[in-house]
């Protein structure tokens, strides 16, 4: 019954990276635009085909990270997650802008069990020695930084960081200063450095009534940059993503299996996925 | 006052003239309509590039407890954008309570704040109106400051402005 728990929570953690394709993972806060008399937003998150619907699961809350103007950590409050959603209140004690995000950087293993069956798993870089069998069947392994992420501001808008991990967004326009007709320009870096020519999509919000997916596509320049002009107001889910394609058997050492020789890096997937609200 | 000023200076032709006024008419239209609320309204000039040259009203609910009226503010998108956020509000001078349906006048003069010092150029006003459980209008005209000759502008609202009236005097 454990066991089969955790195959079975592992399987539905990592519906976020494998089925990037699939699936959008999002935050929707009650406001993007507050005043300073203003103590709190509520954020739903989940993950689903539809924007912006709680119709298939949960975004999952352990990776949650909430980021105050000044740079701290910001402790969610009333954190539940449900079957199809999971929501938490942010106090904003500051004025500026919070950054909520669900940051995934590890990896994700998958092999063939003693039985037969077939085992995954996902996890830190420290915990995969521990707990990926040393001689596990056919084992592919594939490091992983996703990030899902909104924005929230009180009075001015204020500077925002980046780690240097993974697919980041750095504005140019700032995420809440987005306005129907207009254009924004951002830049996304992977691993802190311009992404270049990486494909950017956003898509409206509001799925469920109409046809067409109305996605916008864009391109980053050398610079990493790229600019959408909205054409409607409402929330947007902005996407960008590289790798993510056939998992690679892990790196072994070479034949000769010589001692000390360095294996080949493991398939890298990167995902970035931010909800934007663009006022009328 | 402003007659003496001008035969003072009645010999500078080319210089601009000192007491330039800027007089303003607003309509805040009766609806009719389940829930009312009044609006709160923003008017400042704002320059070319939209960003703002001088704030000259904002009504509110300035004297709601615990800055309750001050959350709204923000529905006053473009004026929040452009210079509300960046403000302590009340401002001494601009803020002040929202107003029932009806005319209202503002006159400003050149020869004091926030006109004062506002350097000659392209200009527009822009009146901005956001009602709690209604609607948000913008009206914006646009002008040349200081004018040669006397001028009456006008921009028409459809759902939360009526007419907005500007009159320019040398």
């Amino acid at each position: 019954m454990k066991s089969s728990f955790r195959i079975c929570a592992a399987a539905l953690a990592m519906l976020l990276p494998f089925t990037a394709q699939a699936h959008k993972a999002f935050f929707v806060p009650s406001s993007t635009v507050l005043t300073e008399s203003d103590h709190e937003v509520t954020v739903d998150g989940a993950i689903s085909n539809d924007l912006f619907y709680f119709n298939h699961a949960p975004l999952r809350l352990d990776s949650l990270q909430v980021t105050a103007p000044d740079g701290s950590a910001v402790t969610p409050e009333n954190a539940a997650t449900g079957r199809f959603r999971s929501v938490f209140d942010v106090p904003l004690a500051q004025a500026g802008t919070y950054r909520i995000a669900s940051v995934n950087n590890g990896l994700t293993a998958s092999w063939d069990g003693e039985d037969g069956k077939p085992r995954r798993w996902r996890g830190s870089d420290a915990a995969f020695k521990t707990e990926v069998p040393a001689d596990a069947k056919n084992l592919r392994v594939t490091q992983i930084a996703n990030r899902v992420e909104t924005f929230v501001t009180v009075g001015k808008p204020s500077a925002l960081t980046t780690s240097g991990v993974g697919l980041e967004l750095l504005p140019v326009t700032h995420p809440n200063d987005l306005f129907s007709g207009e254009k924004a320009t951002f830049k996304l870096l992977l691993d802190g450095k311009p992404a270049a020519g990486l494909a950017v999509t956003a898509t409206p919000g509001g799925t469920r009534y109409r046809d067409q997916q109305d996605t916008i596509e864009t391109t980053t320049d050398a610079d990493g940059r790229f600019s959408i002009t909205w054409p409607q107001p409402g929330l947007y889910w902005l996407h960008a993503s590289q790798g993510g394609g056939r998992e690679a058997p892990d790196a072994t050492p070479a034949k000769g299996g010589k001692a000390g020789k360095k294996a080949e890096p493991r398939p890298r997937r990167v995902g970035y996925s931010a909800t934007l609200e663009v006022l009328p | 006052m402003r007659a003496s000023l001008s035969i003072a200076l009645c010999g500078l032709a080319s210089a601009p003239a000192l007491a330039a006024d800027l007089d303003l008419k607003l309509q805040i239209p009766q609806l009719d309509v389940a829930e009312y609320h009044r609006p709160y309204v923003a008017v400042w000039l704002e320059r070319p590039d939209q960003s703002v040259a001088a704030n000259l009203a904002v009504w509110y609910e300035f004297k709601k407890r615990d800055g309750e009226g001050e959350k709204y503010l923000k529905d006053l998108r473009q004026w929040w954008r452009r210079s509300g956020r960046e403000l302590q509000m009340p401002v001494d001078g601009i803020s002040s309570a929202t107003r029932a349906a009806g005319e209202y006048e503002l006159a400003f003069s050149s020869a004091q704040p926030p006109l004062a010092g506002l350097p000659a150029g392209d200009y527009q006003l822009v009146v901005e109106a956001a009602r709690e459980s209604g609607g948000r209008e913008m009206l914006k005209i646009p002008f040349t400051w200081p004018v040669a000759k006397p001028a009456s502008l006008q921009a028409q609202g459809t759902s939360e402005l009526g007419t907005v009236s500007l009159a320019l005097k040398p």
